[in-house]
């Protein structure tokens, strides 16, 4: 089938939902309203209120009861409306959904997806556009997944569903209705914690994910470059080895983001190419985000997201030092 | 147009008072002398476990440690009012109720010991892990309780919070779920007076922590603490109703709020008087011995019993021996290769070798 991301999601979650029971859906709006931006669209219809679950206006306490259900034997997948919102609820996620494993020994674990819209480029207004993944990732135990397009989509929800760790599940909002790609109807899984190669060159690699894919693709193009392009899929726990092999072989190295620049994904992945393959580098790592400061209002948003020009100025430094 | 649309009152249940004389018309017909007797053991060795552990935390051999002393009542009454279907999950200072629930002493020191391991929660005991984080256990009881409403199972989540955690916003949240979506889920306020320097008086201007409940739309009942009777029975009722239910229990904390504390610096020695002569342990003492149902040559080897188990849970706990893969080994369903890294490279460079607690 042609399907958005939206479409795509849609269609997982109403297939794992027809092959594990003990899965819920739990968030705000997520019934007869079918979610702010239709994600969960006629799912009630299909598996009743008590399955898809419009709960009240509270994200720790949505974490949270998802945490126990998980606890008692169901797999939750909970929707936060944006991922601003989801701070409300991030004391559950670091103090808890973490290290429940870990601090019981493997005695108990919490299979749960939390999803959530993300990152900006749609106008919304202020605490609708923020790019959380790196929190996330910081804290180990949760496992941060983020795609790019309506396959990766629908084929890792559905191993996060079948995973028995709390994986948090970020979609980017500006790509949820941006373009349609072929989606096969049965299910289908694409792994967790392997990176993406979707472009092969040779003369420089690139490493994104969500929204910035689709910039960087665009300038790979218009510049003709001869360059890897790695889409992480997963933040956390991230692709080492995918990243350090295709730096050996390229030498040069651009990391592009959407998130604030300063202490993010980017200076991650930075710090392992440098301690781990410095002597293969031709020319200094390179990284592009967004500025270091809070999510400005939707009037601003485009000067502050990386856009081609910043990333086209990012890659001739790259390519000329 | 004007009109009083709403009004709400709390009840308060007393059944035995502190000089152990009972009402008879509020006593729970299900208690027969035998759950008695065991109550009030059970009062016993919480108390001397309590002690111990006090003890090994004062010698060095245990981490910083919140006492229940004074607080058995609410505890033992209320874990022997669940049934062992129910399910509790706790705060920090529940002690006696992993006790009453059959959880092995020796694990529980290996926790206070400072390992994970002390986690390790054997199935029968149906009770999650001591929860640190003030209140945030609240959600995860509504989960459960959900998740008993979901399998149909008939079972109800007992969960414990003190006074100073119904300021807290995943109270409310906790309880508004439980009251939309008609939870089999049970709020035991352990009310002991104290947040650590914070008396009770600087959480709310509530006079009631039990009137929290009206505004989630569930019952609620405020009851003496240090009676274990009035505890069991309003705890037993609770359950036996399957409604979301908040049970305030008054109580008092005679020792610390953990072992880095002061109260010194912040309570008078007439307060903490005025409580001990409002032991729940005495209380329940005197009941008994009223009905003929203890005496001192009973309590004599009771206290022989509990010092010897005590001992020998010690004795296990410390022969656990750390490994310290194991922090890295539990964090996800399966070793990412960067952790795995991380891990081989502190092995194959002994780096942990000489490092001690």
């Amino acid at each position: 089938m042609m399907a958005n991301m939206v479409t795509a999601i849609n269609n997982a979650l109403e297939q794992i939902m027809t092959e594990n029971e003990k899965i819920v859906l739990l968030g705000e709006d997520i019934g007869i309203d079918g979610g702010v931006f239709r994600v969960t669209e006629g799912l009630i219809n299909k598996f009743g209120e008590r399955r898809v679950i419009d709960t009240p206006l509270a994200e720790s306490g949505i974490i949270g009861a998802s945490i126990g259900m998980a606890l008692s034997g169901m797999h939750p997948i909970p929707e936060i409306q944006f991922a601003g919102f989801m701070f409300l609820g991030f004391g559950q996620l670091i103090n808890h959904a973490s290290r429940f494993r870990s601090r019981t020994r493997s005695t108990m674990s919490l299979p749960m997806v939390v999803r959530t819209p993300v990152s900006g480029g749609v106008r919304t207004l202020e605490h609708h556009s923020d790019s959380p993944e790196a929190y996330y990732s910081h804290i180990g135990g949760l496992i941060v997944v983020e795609p790019s397009n309506p396959y990766d989509a629908k084929g890792l929800l559905i191993k996060a569903s079948r995973m028995n760790d709390p994986v948090i599940f970020l979609e980017p909002t500006k790509l949820y209705r941006l373009f349609k790609q072929e989606v096969p109807e049965e299910m289908y899984e694409i792994p967790i914690g392997k990176a993406n190669l979707i472009r092969e060159g040779e003369d420089l690699t690139i490493i994104t994910y969500g929204t910035m894919l689709h910039e960087v693709t665009s300038v790979v193009k218009k510049k003709n470059l001869n360059a890897d392009v790695i889409d992480l899929r997963t933040i956390n726990p991230i692709d080492e080895a995918a990243i350090l092999k295709s730096v050996r072989k390229t030498g040069r190295v651009a990391i592009v983001h959407e998130a604030s620049l300063s202490f993010g994904v980017g200076a991650e992945i930075a710090a392992r190419i440098a301690d781990k393959a410095i002597f293969d580098l031709k020319a200094p790592i390179v990284r592009v985000g967004s500025a270091s400061l809070p999510y400005p209002f939707p009037g601003y948003e485009n000067y502050h997201i990386p856009n081609e020009a910043k990333i086209s100025k990012a890659i001739d430094r790259l390519m000329t030092s | 147009m004007k009109t009083e649309i709403f009004v709400s009152k709390i009840n308060f249940l007393r059944v035995v008072d502190e000089n152990g004389n009972a009402d008879e018309s509020l006593f729970p017909k299900d208690l027969d002398s035998g759950t008695l007797v065991r109550m009030y053991r059970l009062m016993l060795l919480s108390r001397e476990f309590d002690a111990k552990v006090l003890s090994l935390q004062r010698q060095g051999r245990a981490v910083t440690y919140a006492p229940l002393l004074g607080e058995e009542a609410t505890q033992i009454g209320s874990a022997l009012a669940m049934r062992p279907s129910d399910i509790f999950v706790p705060s920090f200072r529940q002690h006696g109720v992993f006790i009453a629930r059959g959880m092995p002493m020796d694990i529980m020191l290996v926790y206070w010991r400072g390992y994970e391991e002390g986690n390790i929660i054997p199935k029968e005991v149906n009770g999650t892990p001591i929860i640190v984080p003030v209140s945030t256990q609240l959600p995860h009881a509504a989960g459960m309780a959900f998740a008993q409403l979901y399998n149909k199972t008939g079972a109800s989540v007992l969960v414990y919070v003190g006074d100073g955690g119904t300021s807290e916003g995943d109270f409310y949240e906790a309880i508004n779920f439980a009251g939309v979506w008609r939870l089999p889920l049970i709020v035991i306020i352990e009310n002991n007076q104290w947040a650590i320097s914070e008396p009770r008086s600087r959480q709310t201007a509530s006079q009631t922590l039990a009137q929290k409940a009206v505004a989630a739309g569930i019952d609620s009942i405020q009851v003496d603490g240090n009676d274990v009777i009035a505890v069991y029975s309003a705890t037993r009722d609770a359950i036996l109703s399957g409604k979301p239910t908040v049970i305030e229990c008054i109580t008092y904390r005679m020792g610390l709020h953990t072992t880095s504390d002061d109260p010194t610096k912040y309570r008078t020695d007439s307060e903490l008087e005025a409580w001990k002569q409002k032991d729940p342990i005495s209380r329940m003492k005197k009941y008994l011995e009223s009905k003929n149902l203890w005496n001192e040559e009973m309590e004599k080897k009771a206290a022989a019993e509990d010092a010897a188990l005590i001992d020998n849970a010690v004795e296990t706990a410390e022969k656990f021996k750390p490994n310290p893969r194991s922090i890295y080994e539990h964090v996800y369903s399966y070793m990412p290769e960067t952790l795995k890294e991380e891990l081989d490279e502190a092995e194959a460079n002994n780096f942990w070798q000489g490092v001690t607690e």
